[in-house]
């Protein structure tokens, strides 16, 4: 597993999020097991990872919904323990993948409810403003049955920020939204990201990812790998390059090493090298230098 | 406060949205007053003597058992149903504001509708039924064990309602089952109801004190329920 430290400042406050060795196990079965990593504030953190990775489940245990098993983990400056619980969770909010909201009763008076649940002074104008931040000030009176899928992960990301959380943990946002939709959610997210809200994202999907987050993290009930979200692309589709030149290369190291995206090759067979190339870009392999004269037959997807 | 009143305010919104528990409200008064009406209207006034020392009010006490019943069964397994408990619980509410926000909006309502009802049906049979029967029907202590009973029996149904919502995903047979565990208590008033229990003012007295101590030992009980994690994980 590799790890880096936040990009942006952990300032005094220490990091947003920390975990060390977390683990929450239901009877035999691990959800997700020693899992270490930290989030510095203003960071969006994505964690990528397919269906029943453990996802839902972390963000669950680190919003204190769950108790983990073993491990430690702090959450905006507090230790994660029962005791903190409360003040925990004034501290944050968590969309969930699902919108949660209650049906029979209007956008407003869903709002109004989480409003009091927080304890939000001025409430009026707070709900106002979220619904503002997230363009339903005219569908405030609708009933939240009567909304689309899309409409209604928009409340759930305005009930979200009623409570100006210093950390939102956004639970696969936008799970069964159509591109438009989509589109909608990740331009709210660039929007929170811009006032430096730290974000905590779970998404199966690469390209959301790299999109919104600064850094990733690969879980599968284990944490298999963090960084750049560039970097674990470049990790996971690595693509090897077979090459057959006219001719046996004395040395390829000139001539491969030229190339800024091929990290090593061999020599397969006389006149065939595979290269270990970490991004096909145009700039890269996509042509290649004049001296070498060869020719590719093709590609694989490692 | 706040958070008690934000959930029990929520609540009641919800209740009076929804048709079905609408529906529940009103039906269960009907079972327990159309009957008797029908019963005490037909009777002549020679009957009178006979409905002395009876106590077909208590009959009455079912209506407490079962309101509260069919709404306790919605509080868990609704929230549960439209995917709405885990963000209630991601906020800073704690368990014990949480149970009491949903108690008392199936507390209240079922007051309500018990002592209004039972008013309504003193009013009708005072005005409407014929000479004699109102005095022998209403004495006094009819009318104080209505008062005093209807509290208890309502919180106790409650917590049985609760207790059965935390366990179950589906509002229906959340109702069914809690509606089915109030049927002792009302088997209980129709003995009463029908003089096969004699009530004595000591019996009376121990009833409300064990009624009492079992609400008290009920909230006890369900608190724990209220747990983040049980709520979570659900029934399974």
């Amino acid at each position: 597993m590799t790890s880096q430290s936040p990009p942006t400042s952990t300032d005094n406050r220490g990091p947003a999020i920390s975990a060390d060795k977390l683990t929450k196990r239901f009877g035999d079965r691990a959800a997700f097991e020693d899992v270490s990593f930290e989030i510095g504030y203003g960071e969006v953190f994505g964690f990528l990872g397919p269906n029943g990775a453990g996802k839902t489940t972390t963000v669950r245990t680190l919003g204190t919904l769950l108790t983990p098993s073993s491990g430690s983990a702090s959450v905006a400056g507090l230790p994660l323990t029962p005791a903190n619980g409360v003040d925990i969770r004034r501290r944050i909010a968590i969309m969930p993948e699902s919108p949660g909201l209650y049906q029979r009763l209007s956008v407003l008076e869903n709002l109004q409810c989480f409003a009091d649940l927080y304890e939000i002074p001025d409430a009026r104008s707070r709900i106002q403003a979220v619904l503002a931040a997230v363009g339903l000030t005219d569908r405030a009176n609708d009933r939240s049955g009567v909304l689309s899928k899309g409409l209604r992960q928009r409340v759930a990301l305005a009930r979200a920020l009623l409570s100006d959380p210093e950390i939102l943990f956004l639970d696969e946002p936008t799970s069964g939204l159509d591109p438009a939709a989509a589109r909608d959610v990740h331009e709210l997210i660039g929007q929170l990201r811009e006032r430096g809200v730290t974000i905590f994202l779970t998404t199966h999907r690469l390209d959301e990812a790299e999109k919104l987050c600064d850094r990733v993290a690969i879980l599968n009930t284990t944490l298999l790998s963090i960084g750049r979200p560039e970097d674990l692309r470049d990790q996971l589709f690595a693509k090897s390059l077979r090459v057959v030149t006219l001719a046996p290369l004395t040395d390829p190291a000139p001539v491969f090493g030229k190339i800024a995206s091929v990290t090593r090759w061999n020599e397969e067979a006389p006149s065939t090298y595979v290269l270990v190339v970490q991004r096909l870009t145009r700039r890269g392999t996509g042509r290649h230098p004049r001296p070498c004269g060869c020719r590719c037959r093709r590609g694989l997807d490692r | 406060m706040r958070r008690v009143r934000a959930i029990f305010v929520k609540e009641l919104r919800e209740y009076g949205r929804n048709r079905s528990l609408v529906a529940a409200m009103a039906l269960y008064p009907l079972i327990f007053t159309v009957q008797p009406l029908i019963a005490i209207f037909v009777a002549p006034s020679a009957t009178a003597a006979s409905l002395i020392g009876h106590h077909e009010l208590t009959f009455m006490l079912g209506i407490p058992i079962l309101v509260p019943a069919a709404l306790a069964a919605f509080a868990v397994a609704g929230e549960r149903q439209q995917e709405t408990l885990e963000p209630v619980l991601e906020t800073p509410i704690k368990r014990e504001e949480f149970l009491l926000g949903k108690a008392l909006a199936v507390f209240l309502p079922s007051l309500v509708i018990a002592y209004f009802v039972f008013t309504l049906f003193i009013a009708v049979v005072e005005l409407f039924a014929k000479p004699g029967i109102a005095p022998a029907l209403t004495g006094t202590d009819d009318v104080i064990v209505q008062v005093l009973f209807t509290p208890l029996l309502a919180a106790w149904s409650i917590w049985v309602g609760i207790a059965v919502s935390t366990r179950s995903n589906d509002v229906r047979v959340a109702q069914q089952l809690s509606v089915l565990s109030s049927l002792p208590l009302i088997l209980v008033t129709i003995m009463f109801s029908f003089n096969i229990i004699q009530p004595s003012f000591e019996l009376v007295v121990l009833l409300g004190a064990l009624l009492l101590v079992a609400d008290v030992i009920g909230w006890r009980l369900i608190a724990p329920l209220f747990d983040r994690e049980k709520l979570i994980s659900g029934p399974h």
